[in-house]
């Protein structure tokens, strides 16, 4: 659906991204990860058609975005990081607006903009200002606007940067709901997003790729290890001797010592063997209380750091 | 076409919408009335003073030399103060506030978008205009002047406009800044404008030129009540040229990113 082939783009002598090259098939949702700066914004910007890149080729669905631009705007849904919006117009009045621009069918358009509206739960809120609105309802709005032509194609820039922690919640389940056969590229910063909505990641980095997976994938290709999270009541020292040497424990931490004869600890085991069973077997066996025991899997947040920190995965 | 209207309407909207418009109309509505009083009232002090003295002739008593030609120059003149605030925000509004992306990123061609924005704008000063209607209206009904230099003179003041509003459009396609835009339009308005004057002091074959080019030294014959099409191909191309630049510098900032 979109195919991106060694994209390069300079801002005057500034590099902003190199030669990236990524694919994205029909009905995936992709989430582009990377610190600020990456290039998230200037890749978006080329596959929007917005701005031609300094070399290398997209193409949306086929039609080559320098030269058959206008063709594959109209497939498109894009929704840009700050949110520009016309704020002396009415929610409706602007839906409108960008119905006719995006050419939606005249015989259709009233239709349509009642669906976005509803979808994207702008009913109640149709005759206000769009320059009234608090930041959630101006991401709906929005999003309203990325989908009023039924593009095939959305492309959102972190869509939920500003909001409140129940708007992004709102945010995302709605992102879930345009889902449908779409196809939909969003960048992003904040990681546990990208496991919660996408299929796949794509991690950039100073723009160029440094990674790209599932979220489940990166995850495990990433860990050479599991962490087992322990609280347990006994003697800490002894408790700590006896882990240290169980078979296939390579590592024991002591986190927090909560009261005199409680401690939690990280165990860090070999990689294929979940030992949790012999664990609480063994405790329970030398008397101890075991108060919580958890396998831990990395999360995203970790991974990226690891990626974007280090030269080389 | 529909793109183009929809562009259009939104920039019309957004001149009601902001208090600009109102403040516009109504400085201009007084500024146009006031002169209009000066000049009548000036014309019927003439008129009193020959009406006494008959051996003078009535030879100076001419309407429209005395009365329609001031008037239009006026509101030309005034038309060169007001046209930077009409064109400030066209595109630097848009750039600051990023909807030029979204805009762009639709399925629009650029020169739609141009033109609508450009429509909008002139239609603005031809609702403003029309405000003199009732003082000529006026004038026609008591003074019963020849109409020809008062049809040639809103053409011409109609093309002109057209023409600044061309290059304000252009120059606010350059920078985010609307205060920018509108000192930078009404400084190039005004030299261009006044090219004719700066002509007096060069040699005459720059002279010739620089006067060619002048902005008003074309309107002179329609205030003079003659349409000759080679004034208003000369204001067509001026039109013409904003709108290319501007279609250029678009592409630019594009590219830019």
């Amino acid at each position: 659906m979109i195919t991106a082939e060694k994209l390069t783009k300079y801002y005057g002598k500034v590099k902003a991204i190199e030669e990236l090259s990524f694919e994205v098939k029909q009905g995936e949702v992709l989430g582009f990860l990377g610190p600020n700066a990456a290039g998230k914004t200037t890749t978006m910007k080329i596959l929007t058609g917005f701005m031609p890149p300094t070399s290398g080729k997209a193409f949306i669905k086929g039609f080559d975005i320098a030269t058959q631009s206008l063709e594959a705007r109209k497939i498109i849904g894009y929704l840009p990081e700050d949110i520009p919006l016309y704020d002396f117009l009415r929610v409706e009045d602007y839906l409108d607006f960008m119905a006719n621009i995006k050419k939606v069918p005249p015989l259709e358009k009233t239709e349509r903009i009642k669906q976005v509206m509803e979808t994207c739960g702008l009913v109640e809120v149709k005759n206000k200002l769009i320059g009234h609105l608090s930041k959630g309802y101006r991401q709906r709005v929005g999003l309203a606007q990325a989908i009023i032509h039924n593009p095939e194609i959305l492309i959102l820039d972190e869509p939920t940067t500003g909001l409140d922690p129940k708007q992004i919640i709102e945010v995302r389940e709605l992102i879930k709901r345009l889902r449908g056969k779409r196809t939909i590229i969003l960048s992003t910063h904040i990681l546990p997003e990208v496991s919660q909505v996408c299929e796949r990641v794509i991690i950039i980095n100073k723009g160029r790729l440094v990674a790209t997976d599932t979220p489940e994938n990166l995850t495990a290709r990433l860990k050479g290890y599991n962490e087992i999270h322990l609280e347990i009541r006994g003697d800490i020292d002894s408790v700590r001797q006896a882990l240290s040497v169980f078979p296939q424990v390579k590592e024991v931490m002591l986190v927090e010592q909560k009261e005199t004869e409680v401690a939690r600890f990280i165990l860090r085991t070999e990689k294929e063997k979940d030992l949790r069973e012999e664990l609480a077997t063994f405790i329970v066996k030398e008397g101890w209380g075991l108060r919580t025991l958890s396998l831990s899997t990395m999360t995203l947040e970790e991974i990226f750091l690891k990626l974007t920190t280090e030269e080389e995965v | 076409m529909r793109t183009i209207l929809a562009i259009f309407k939104k920039e019309m909207y957004h001149y009601f919408a902001s208090f600009i418009a109102y403040v516009l109309l109504a400085v201009f509505a007084l500024i146009s009335g006031m002169y209009f009083l000066v000049l009548t009232s000036r014309y019927s002090e003439i008129s009193w003073y020959v009406s006494q003295r008959p051996q003078m002739g009535f030879d100076m008593l001419n309407i429209a030399e005395e009365l329609i030609r001031p008037y239009f120059s006026i509101i030309l003149t005034v038309g060169l103060f007001i046209t930077p605030l009409i064109t400030m925000r066209l595109f630097s509004e848009e750039r600051k506030q990023g909807t030029l992306e979204l805009l762009l990123t639709a399925p629009v061609k650029e020169i739609e978008v141009i033109l609508g924005k450009f429509m909008a704008s002139l239609l603005f000063y031809l609702i403003m205009i029309t405000i003199t209607l009732p003082f000529m209206g006026i004038l026609i009904k008591l003074a019963h002047p020849e109409t020809g230099p008062i049809i040639a003179g809103y053409t011409g003041i109609i093309l002109v406009v057209g023409a600044f509003i061309a290059i304000g459009e252009f120059i606010s396609s350059l920078t985010e800044n609307q205060i920018i835009s509108a000192i930078l339009t009404f400084g190039t308005l005004l030299i261009i404008g006044i090219l004719s004057w700066i002509s007096t002091f060069a040699s005459s074959k720059i002279a010739e030129v620089l006067s060619y080019l002048s902005l008003f030294s074309h309107f002179e014959d329609f205030a003079k009540g003659v349409i000759d099409t080679k004034h208003i191909i000369f204001y067509l191309s001026f039109m013409l040229l904003g709108l290319v630049l501007t279609y250029f510098s678009i592409e630019s900032w594009r590219w830019r990113g």
